[in-house]
């Protein structure tokens, strides 16, 4: 109650503008989303009533869902998806700091080819990589594996230049005193370096597992098996099986969007912060 | 092996930990990025369908590409992608991030709403904006058009709007972290540059026009350049929406991302995919060499 009435008093405080600039705001966002509120409506509904404008179903119903989830392999590519885009997010976190961390806060002759030679693969777009790595996995046998799907962005040098960043606003004497308390370089970089970058990790992680999430071009090129689509590839290939559906691909894309909302709902103020510091790191 | 180890001095020691530290990445950049890059150099002066030989050709099927016209009409696709699409979101981002920083009620939920379809994928949102481009009775946009007496339009299957039909879902996905980024710079700007303005007596609009866009200024190039590479390499976006075939009609949608797609894994022509990635690489290097070339300006 006394919520509602502090509300109502900072309304009354605000000038006529500035609810009006709320308002048109409010508008502009609810635009914004009408697109998904629309596909998760439509789920709901039955094939009689999809072509309805209404947003809540008269009659809703879970069948496309149950649909889906039985007539489909889709719970199949949303487990590829989670499998593939975590290993790679592990694996960017893992290798992008150490790599950064080397090149922050180690002196060594050749530093600054290593650090320049991985910086120049940001200017190399995927899609010229794309043809010989699809060679290298006609010829080692990757196509159609989860490896074939991963191995490209195991370690990328935008993280790698983020991490260092960081890295190197950390203050030498840490690591100077760990050294001389008898820490391995491994165990400095790991249980005291790490610790103190947590946000830049995290940042890096919420931009790596939304964009494997996402990709589509290499993951259609190296699968052809069904069993092996991530969610993507999997949705595109209802363009052929359930053309006109309607219901059933607006269920799947639903399907899709959910784990991403929902992650980003839980951790609204942490993603924002985090796509604010890389974006200003990068 | 110890007695080796214990005669280096510290830092040799170090310098020995650092190349041990690095040394799977540097095979990963070496086998993943670098022989790769090569390799499509390589690979463009070939002629090779996968499976049979390979035939040197030299420069041919760069000569071939400009000889096509299909290519320079997917060039200008390409562009046009960028050129209209950037400015556009830009300017949506911008006004929008601008008048949001001035909101505390409810910001973040505000924000939340503008930010959601970056957080979506594109291959399935593909499908709902198919549905608003449908005729009517179905599709969403001609239902709003007829309501204002406006006709019917085709969207995605009229060679003129198609291209506009499919950045349109772009330019949505993209404008969330725009406005992010946006609202960022403007929080970085001192906010002693404002209140000595408003002492000094300036309006609203000068001290946008002579604060908060100069110095803005690094934002704004850093935005400019990141979308304008999304932009010229938009694939997703076509490859699901576009009417009759990929890139159609009558390849009016196509852009370059989706000729190499389509060269390399539908004709197996890897060697004109490859010399068409390499000149991809080349609009691309241009684009970051002007952004260094303006950000060394600023300093």
């Amino acid at each position: 109650m006394s919520d509602v009435n502090a509300t109502m008093a900072r309304l009354e405080r605000a000038r006529p503008g500035k609810v009006i600039l709320w308002t048109l705001l409010f508008l502009g966002g609810v635009v914004m989303i009408t697109p998904i509120v629309f596909m998760a409506a439509t789920s709901f509904k039955t094939g009689q009533e999809v072509f309805e404008l209404s947003i809540i179903p008269d009659r809703p119903t879970l069948e496309n869902y149950l649909f889906i989830l039985q007539e489909s392999k889709f719970m199949r590519w949303m487990l590829n998806s989670l499998w593939v885009a975590t290993f790679s997010t592990a694996s960017v976190l893992f290798f992008d700091s150490l790599v950064g961390y080397t090149l922050a806060k180690f002196d060594f002759r050749g530093r600054q080819i290593v650090f320049i030679a991985i910086l120049s693969t940001l200017m190399i777009p995927t899609e010229m990589l794309i043809i010989p790595w699809y060679m290298m996995s006609r010829s080692f046998g990757w196509i159609d594996t989860y490896w074939g799907i991963a191995f490209p962005g195991l370690m990328t040098g935008f993280g790698t230049f983020l991490m260092r960043q960081f890295f190197m606003s950390l203050p030498d004497e840490l690591i100077e005193a760990a050294r001389i308390d008898g820490w391995s370089e491994f165990a400095i970089w790991w249980r005291i370096a790490m610790p103190l970058v947590i946000p830049a990790l995290s940042a890096l992680a919420i931009f790596h597992f939304l964009g494997n999430w996402t990709a589509f071009i290499w993951p259609l090129i190296v699968t052809n098996d069904p069993d092996i689509y991530t969610i993507p590839v999997g949705i595109a290939s209802f363009n052929g099986e359930f053309q006109m559906d309607w219901e059933i691909v607006m269920t799947a894309s639903c399907l899709a969007t959910l784990p991403t909302l929902l992650v980003f709902l839980l951790l609204q103020k942490f993603i924002i912060r985090g796509i604010m510091l890389a974006g200003l790191k990068g | 092996m110890a007695d080796f180890w214990n005669k280096l001095t510290i830092r040799q020691k170090l310098a020995i930990t650092a190349w041990l530290f690095l040394a799977v990445p540097l095979v990963f950049y070496i086998t993943i990025r670098f022989y790769p890059t090569f390799e499509a150099f390589y690979v463009s002066t070939l002629k090779w369908n996968l499976l049979g030989a390979k035939k040197a050709i030299g420069m041919k099927n760069y000569i071939k590409i400009f000889a096509d016209e299909d290519f320079w009409l997917v060039l200008w696709n390409t562009i046009k992608y960028a050129l209209v699409g950037v400015p556009v979101s830009m300017l949506i981002a911008f006004i929008i991030a601008y008048w949001l920083n001035e909101i505390d009620f409810g910001h973040d939920f505000i924000r939340a709403m503008y930010f959601i379809p970056f957080l979506t994928t594109a291959v399935a949102m593909a499908w709902v904006w198919r549905w608003f481009y449908q005729p009517l009775p179905i599709g969403y946009f001609n239902i709003m058009l007829s309501w204002v007496g406006i006709p019917q339009q085709p969207f995605l299957k009229s060679v003129t709007q198609g291209l506009y039909s499919i950045m349109a879902p772009a330019v949505w996905a993209g404008l969330g972290f725009q406005i992010v980024i946006f609202i960022a710079g403007i929080r970085a700007v001192p906010r002693s540059y404002f209140e000595a303005a408003e002492i000094d007596g300036a309006g609203r609009w000068q001290i946008l026009r002579e604060i908060t866009l100069p110095a803005l200024k690094p934002t704004i190039i850093f935005l400019t350049v990141v979308s304008t590479i999304g932009f010229l390499r938009i694939f997703d976006q076509v490859y699901t929406m576009s009417a009759d075939s990929a890139g159609g009609p009558l390849n009016s949608t196509k852009p370059l991302v989706l000729m190499i797609y389509e060269f390399a894994f539908d004709e197996f022509k890897l060697g004109r995919a490859s010399a068409l990635t390499v000149i991809l690489f080349l609009i691309l290097l241009v684009v970051s060499l002007v952004q260094l070339w303006l950000m060394r300006k600023q300093k």
